[in-house]
């Protein structure tokens, strides 16, 4: 038996893992068919929706049940092995990259709708249920399961609870957090823990909250109680154009300071609209700067105002060009392009990284102002996709890595956005998490006293430091580490910034 | 303030964090020397079209209320005001939420961040001002509803919304199973119900958003008696006359738990979600009867005997409390902070 101890100091060292004693003891509590350890059969779990990173692993568990998780953990625990939960593999920070000496542990078997009750509004569902199933679900009761990531068709429940995903209408109608009741979870040491219930307050500290968002960290989730709300009547979308992105960011502001809580605000540059204009043919005027889409919904009567005093603020603000969805056809067709932005930029470019910071809303010009001359700094171009309506910014680098240099290039770019984020005043990370990928990031926005108290919560969860090691909270050596690098290569624009 | 603060800390005695001591009442006895937090007030940063306000510990609600409300904006979980000073710090710190806490979710929901000292005095800042942010464990969540026994709450960030423009309160007579099956039905459909209250056969329902939609919803949901909207803060505060009671349990169930039928007077809130319990019944049989439906039971007010006698949180499962002892021990490890007011165990 090995033991570890999960530490804030310095990432623990696995080479040490005996993959035999591993495979025997994973093959004691999972059906043959429910073990992988060929390489072939490993290999397309080398790496998660952020592709420039991969590691192959020893081994792929996919249990059919809870008893096989806790199995899984117990063995895993026993012998020290890293584990990393995997859903669909749709993160974009690196959260499910494997562990080269741990197991993955796939849900992706475990995708049943337990339980789906109108009348009380919830859904009881396992860990490996797709976003999108659950509204498919509960449309004949005319509900629906309100965060709707753009990724919604593929990924699952269990790696929203992870990334505390949201959506293009998470503005109103909040994130993953606002929307789960309860998760029931096993710990690493394989204890099962129900966080919250199916009422509204449950008992003692907020452990769900602090579940949810958690980056596969804390516990494997295998089972959820989602909240279902009704489906809006009718749903209208404005689409707007704007000759400067300073007016597009400013009239964002304008229409909260009307009173206005729109069902999604976004916004799309023209570099954005460009890219997914041949891909989608939704219509979107080429010639803007920078275009916004507003949706009102609700009932008839409400959309009808929403829509008329929006209108008003957005010709107040300078919109050059204004056109509302006339059906639900077209509303769709507005959408698709913003919907579609990845994939439709992965058609312009051999490769594209996607960022995630949130900053404030009255940054948002500044802020693509900065990206601009990062474009010239680097060489690289840049698209950029908001969730105008909280800050949550997607620019995506796009890059070609099979360019010697250029993917360096395009995480130097990257991660000088994130530190234009903090000194902003906002975040690294709105909704994708932190994973492999911001690691050195956090150490930016966070000072070594907060990172200190993560780790301590980690391991109040999981001692030894087995669950998705590496991952989401850097230790404070990698924050040297990254310190010295990145004031070697001089590429983080404010050095001398206080962290916050 | 803050340097005041961490040297109480630091003398390394039991203390109870306090603002204007109007939540005394609630949770396990206080404990320990009182540190007062009202010393540490102000609002520090409004922006309204960002949606946060940031203030220090002591700042009182109605302070905040009223800047909000200047601007017409409001904390739409409405935390129950029970004196003019209450603050901001005890209301994060005890996690209540009013009656829109169903529609609009609850007070954890709105907290964007804190600034906190632990245990060995150390200033943490976890989350932020803006609405997305997933850098780090959410922190500032677990804080709201601790009972300040985590770290002494010094600074909040809370989401601000903008007031509906339209507002109506309407009442039926209504026996208490009618109205929980028609609560339960109403909140299937796109309805702007943002809040209710049920007592005595007479629930009354608040409606509020865009003005078309009230006088649509209005139509459907039936002919109901108009009202004057003054009741919901009444409710909110506890000032109506069923809160005036010795003994008084709070119910947190399911919103769809049938009637539940235990001696003494019910008023239920949140589309029946929320259960107030005057009962002098046996705790277990009040705890068992709310566990059966998947719910729990607080003893929310009660004599100090009974108090000494029932612990004021309902039991959680040792894994649980295994978690929860971790925790405290991660940013209290001396114990320190208000000692057992959550649960006796730490
Ligand atoms: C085209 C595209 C568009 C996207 N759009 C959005 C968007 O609009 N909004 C948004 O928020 N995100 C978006 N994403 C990111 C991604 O889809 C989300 O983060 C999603 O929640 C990941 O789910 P998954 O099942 O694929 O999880 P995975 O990628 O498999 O895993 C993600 C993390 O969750 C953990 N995890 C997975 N399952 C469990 C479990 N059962 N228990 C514990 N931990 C678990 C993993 O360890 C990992 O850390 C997008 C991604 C793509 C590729």
């Amino acid at each position: 038996m090995t033991t570890r101890s999960h530490s804030h100091e310095r990432d623990q060292d696995f080479s040490d893992v005996d993959r035999a004693a591993l495979l025997q003891a994973l093959a004691a509590v999972l059906p043959a068919a429910a073990l992988l350890a060929d390489h072939e059969d490993l290999k397309p779990y080398e790496c998660d929706g952020l592709s420039a990173y991969r590691r192959v692993p020893l081994a792929v568990a996919l249990p059919e049940d809870e008893a096989q998780v806790v199995g899984v953990l117990k063995a895993c625990h026993r012998l020290g092995v890293p584990v990393v939960a995997r859903g669909a593999g749709t993160g974009l920070s690196g959260g499910a990259l494997p562990n080269e000496h741990g197991v993955v542990l796939s849900l992706a078997k475990m995708k049943r709708i337990l339980k789906l009750d109108p009348y009380s509004r919830t859904a009881v569902v396992q860990p490996g249920v797709r976003n999108l199933a659950i509204s498919e679900a509960a449309a004949p009761h005319g509900l629906y399961y309100a965060p709707d990531p753009s990724s919604q068709l593929a990924c699952t429940i269990g790696g929203n609870i992870a990334e505390n995903s949201g959506g293009v209408h998470c503005l109103k109608y909040g994130l993953t957090v606002h929307n789960v009741l309860r998760v029931r979870g096993v710990t690493m040491a394989g204890e099962i823990v129900e966080f919250g219930s199916a009422a509204l307050d449950s008992p003692g500290y907020d452990l769900l909250a602090l579940l949810i968002g958690s980056e596969g960290l804390l516990a494997v989730v295998t089972e959820v109680t989602v909240k279902l709300v009704p489906k809006p009547e009718v749903a209208r979308v404005i689409m707007a154009s704007f000759d400067a992105v300073t007016k597009a960011g400013a009239a964002v502001a304008d229409i909260i300071a009307a009173g206005i809580i729109p069902a999604g605000l976004e916004m799309m540059d023209k570099a954005a609209t460009r890219a997914v204009e041949p891909f989608v043919k939704a219509g979107y005027d080429l010639n803007a700067e920078a275009i916004l889409l507003a949706e009102s919904d609700g009932t008839p009567e409400e959309v009808e105002e929403e829509i008329a005093a929006m209108r008003a603020v957005l010709e107040k603000s300078g919109a050059s060009e204004i056109r509302v969805s006339t059906d639900d056809a077209e509303r769709l067709r507005f959408w698709a392009g913003r919907k579609a932005a990845f994939p439709a930029v992965g058609s312009i470019s051999p490769d594209y990284y996607c960022m995630d910071g949130t900053i404030p809303r009255k940054r948002l010009a500044e802020m693509l102002m900065a990206i601009a001359e990062m474009e010239k700094k680097y060489g690289l171009r840049c698209v950029n996709v908001f969730h105008a309506g909280d800050g949550n910014l997607h620019p995506l680098i796009l890059y070609d890595a099979n360019v010697p240099g250029q993917l360096e290039r395009t995480e130097a770019f990257g991660a000088e956005i994130l530190a234009l984020t903090v000194q902003l005043g906002g975040t690294i990370t709105g909704e994708h998490g932190v994973g492999f990928e911001k690691i050195g990031s956090m150490c930016v926005q966070f000072a070594s006293d907060e990172l200190a108290a993560f780790h301590r919560v980690k391991a109040a969860f999981d001692p030894q430091g087995l669950l998705n090691p590496d991952k989401a909270i850097p230790t404070l050596h990698r924050c040297a580490e990254f310190g010295r690098m990145h004031v070697h290569q001089g590429q983080l624009s404010h050095p001398e910034l206080e962290r916050f | 303030m803050i340097a005041g603060f961490k040297q109480r800390i630091l003398e390394g005695k039991p203390l109870c964090i306090r603002g204007a001591g109007s939540k005394d009442f609630y949770g396990n006895p206080p404990q320990g020397e009182i540190l007062d937090t009202r010393t540490h007030s102000g609002i520090v940063a409004y922006e309204p079209t960002e949606l946060y306000v940031t203030a220090k510990c002591g700042t009182p609600i109605a302070e905040i209320e009223a800047a909000l409300a200047a601007q017409g904006q409001f904390l739409a979980f409405e935390p129950p005001r029970f004196s003019p000073d209450s603050t901001v710090g005890g209301a994060v710190a005890a996690g209540l939420s009013g009656p829109r806490r169903v529609s609009a979710g609850a007070l954890r929901d709105f907290v964007l961040g804190v600034k906190l000292l632990d245990g060995a005095a150390r200033e943490l800042t976890f989350g932020g001002q803006v609405m997305k942010n997933v850098a780090g464990y959410d922190v500032s969540r677990v804080i709201a509803g601790s009972l300040g026994t985590l770290g002494l709450i010094t600074e909040v960030s809370l989401k601000v919304l903008p007031q509906p423009v339209a507002d109506a309160t309407l009442r039926f007579e209504m026996a208490q199973a009618v109205a929980l099956d028609k609560l339960n039905r109403w909140a299937g459909r796109p309805l702007p119900i943002v809040a209710s209250a049920w007592q005595n056969d007479v629930l009354t329902i608040r409606l509020a958003g865009a003005r078309a939609a009230v006088e649509a919803a209005k139509l459907k949901v039936g002919v109901g008696e108009t009202a004057d909207g003054t009741c919901w803060d009444v409710l909110r505060n506890q000032t109506a006359d069923f809160f005036k009671t010795e003994t008084l349990w709070r119910l947190s169930v399911p919103s769809t738990a049938p009637e539940l039928k235990l001696p003494g007077e019910q008023l239920i809130e949140w589309g029946g979600a929320l259960r107030w319990l005057k009962s002098d019944a046996p705790a277990e049989m009040i705890r068992a009867a709310a566990a059966a439906v998947g719910g729990s039971a607080t003893l929310y007010r009660a004599s100090a005997e009974l108090k000494a006698q029932v612990d004021a949180f309902a039991p959680l499962p040792a894994p649980l409390m295994a978690l929860h002892q971790n925790l405290k021990a991660a940013f209290d490890p001396q114990g320190i902070f208000n000692p057992g007011r959550l649960y006796k165990e730490f």
